[in-house]
């Protein structure tokens, strides 16, 4: 489904890789490897079209998704390094509002449910700033459990969750992969995630 | 790393090229200026109304004129960089800001020179000197937003954009300009429209327009040079340059 | 669309009601450097109502500039612009909704309140509902072309700066025409042409700001 075709990114003046081609399809898990700085971000980000590579493409369904933007965002769902929340609504008004953005309809009751599920329901109606930075991850994590996207797109999810959260989320991710789902992870912690197949980016600073 | 980062034509070889076009085009500016100087100053007739102080025209407008021609050809460089994703495209418009902006400078001086004997004093509100001194604006925004901005990628792409901007305004300020001047009726004497304009004035002025295109061509060609070895410094052929140079 | 296009009008509504003192401050602006005039002029009526047209609407110009740093700042510190544009819906379109809540934040309290300082310079009453007129015809095209320098000085060191630099030249026809359609009709002639230009400039940039916005935001992001 998602296929990247020689692929090179630079920052500045220095080449972070180049002619990387990977494909993944439905029930996948890809994990992208590399130490700091070696363009894990950078490429998370060129696959979800918000950074234009300096050479190839990348296709969703054979078709660039340069060239049908809108269809194949409806398909994705991104995590980055940001939680993407804003101080000053509530955890439950971030979660429906995120929702609500990327098309879907979510009740109040299917929001509270998607933050108990990562045990953060207590916060519910707390601004987010007043919440920690675990907390915060967790409030933007939430949104997997409202997803119907197909592919899923995360920046380090684990950063800055206790154990059990980490546990929660593997096996939703899990759950995903088991549904048909694909799934993109940039990790420095190590958690099995099970998986049909399960394939390695390793990138070299 | 060979990457075909341009796909309009390659810093490598046009780098060599544009060494070699520099001197002409700098030779044909000086030629030009020196015969359009000698017809604006010695051939053109003394004009029966300003005297010998409306010569400075033969500098004001072929001034104004480039400032204003160089900004559409920075935007058009700049459109074709951000359509292309080619960066010499890019590069082309960096370079040619400064130049433009310094048209855009000396076509106002030479404004609020030629002012003081018309009208007494070194400024009026005057259409033209008025949309000069946005256009300058303009440049300085152009090359503030391009200098304060790290990655050069996105300071090209950023930049491009603010000039497409620009460029669709600039008609939009000039018109509404001129509004405004008929409105708060201004200087009754036009700039750059002598009354009767003598054939010889207007050669002097196609030439010294002439030497100052030429004098553009070379400045620009000679900066896209520099930006070309700053940005590739870490690319083979500046390394092969600059050891060739140290030997 | 509709509802992604409310979701994000009534995310920034309800971000700026909770942070009311924000809107507050832009008026206070606005307030300050329009009764600053008189006290560097001097209180001579027929002076005030003459240069009126003109110091309201930089006023108003500059008000509605201090706050653009504010449109998508916060957005692209926090995340949520990233999300906004993987939104599966065209961007110049979302776009307008996050310049309309800047507009109906920032530029519509001014509009309220100008006619107030209005009367301060002694404006006549005529001219007091042109004010109001070309700012509400106006003002919008602040915000929109605003817009386009917000999203270009995004993360750029100097950004608040360098917005007005930016910006401020591109203001000019908006500013003339504005400004004229009060003095022409204090001097009891009909402003309908300024007005109608008015309107054209903002038919124009509402066509086209959000557009280039939207590809600034792009270029911001990578």
């Amino acid at each position: 489904m998602l296929k990247a075709q020689g692929l090179a990114c630079v920052r500045g003046d220095r080449l972070l890789f180049k002619d990387l081609s990977f494909a993944i399809d439905a029930g996948s898990l890809l994990y992208v490897l590399g130490e700091n700085g070696s363009g894990k971000s950078s490429l998370l980000r060129m696959l979800c079209g918000l950074l234009l590579p300096e050479q190839g493409e990348v296709l969703w369904a054979d078709k660039p998704i340069k060239a049908n933007a809108e269809q194949y965002l409806a398909n994705l769902k991104y995590l980055g390094h940001l939680n993407g929340l804003k101080d000053d609504l509530s955890a439950l008004e971030n979660l429906q509002m995120g929702a609500r953005l990327s098309g879907q309809e979510v009740t109040e009751a299917s929001a509270l449910a998607a933050l108990n599920a990562i045990g953060i329901a207590r916060c519910a109606h707390l601004p987010a700033r007043v919440l920690s930075q675990g907390q915060k991850r967790r409030v933007a994590l939430a949104a997997l459990w409202l997803s119907a996207s197909p592919l899923w797109i995360l920046d380090e999810p684990f950063a800055a969750l206790d154990v059990q959260a980490t546990e929660v989320l593997a096996a939703r991710i899990g759950e995903h992969l088991a549904g048909g789902g694909m799934a993109i992870i940039t990790s420095h912690q190590d958690v099995p995630i099970k998986a049909k197949s399960t394939f390695t980016v390793s990138l070299s600073a | 790393m060979h990457m075909n980062w341009f796909k309009f034509s390659s810093p490598a070889t046009f780098y060599p090229l544009a060494g070699k076009l520099v001197p002409w085009f700098f030779w044909l500016a000086t030629l030009l200026a020196l015969v359009g100087l000698y017809v604006s100053f010695a051939l053109a007739p003394t004009d029966f109304q300003q005297g010998e102080a409306y010569r400075i025209i033969f500098v004001h407008v072929p001034a104004a004129w480039m400032s204003m021609f160089i900004y559409v050809v920075m935007a058009g460089w700049a459109a074709m960089g951000l359509a292309l994703n080619a960066r010499l495209s890019a590069m082309m418009a960096q370079a040619l800001a400064p130049t433009g902006a310094m048209f855009t400078l000396l076509a106002l001086v030479t404004g609020s020179l030629w002012g003081k004997p018309m009208w007494g004093t070194w400024w009026v509100w005057d259409a033209r000197l008025t949309s000069e001194l946005i256009l300058l604006f303009l440049y300085l925004g152009f090359m503030a937003l391009q200098s304060s901005i790290d990655d050069p990628r996105r300071a090209d792409r950023a930049g491009a954009l603010l000039a497409l901007v620009g460029v669709v305004n600039v008609p939009i300020i000039y018109f509404s300009v001129k509004w405004w001047n008929t409105l708060h009726q201004g200087s009754t004497i036009n700039m750059g429209v002598a009354p009767k304009m003598a054939a010889t004035m207007l050669l002097g002025m196609l030439l010294m327009a002439l030497a100052f295109w030429m004098y553009s061509i070379a400045v620009s060609l000679l900066r896209v040079r520099c930006i070309m070895l700053e940005r590739e410094r870490s690319s083979d052929w500046v390394k092969a340059l600059t050891a060739k140079g140290a030997k | 669309m509709k509802q992604a296009w409310l979701t994000v009008l009534k995310r920034d509504l309800l971000q700026a009601y909770r942070r009311r003192s924000d809107i507050a401050t832009t008026l206070f602006f606005f307030v300050i450097v329009s009764s600053l005039f008189p006290l560097g002029i001097g209180p001579e009526p027929a002076v005030l109502s003459s240069i009126a047209p003109g110091v309201l609407w930089v006023a108003a110009l500059l008000a509605g500039m201090i706050s653009l740093s504010r449109m998508f700042a916060a957005d692209f510190s926090d995340g949520s612009l990233e999300q906004l544009l993987l939104a599966p819906q065209p961007l110049a379109v979302l776009v307008t909704a996050k310049i309309l809540a800047h507009w109906l934040v920032c530029g519509l309290p001014v509009v309220l309140l100008a006619p107030l300082i209005g009367l301060q310079y002694a404006l006549p009453n005529e001219a007091l509902w042109v004010l109001v007129y070309s700012l509400l015809l106006g003002t919008p095209t602040l915000s929109l072309i605003g817009a386009i320098g917000a999203a270009l000085t995004l993360g750029v060191r100097g950004s608040g700066l360098l917005v007005a630099l930016l910006v401020l030249p591109l203001y000019i026809p908006t500013l003339i025409f504005g400004a004229g359609a009060v003095a022409t009709s204090q001097h009891g002639m009909s402003a309908e042409a300024h007005l109608s230009l008015l309107a054209a400039v903002s038919l124009l940039s509402l066509v086209l700001a959000p557009v280039a916005t939207a590809a600034a935001l792009r270029i911001s992001v990578e």
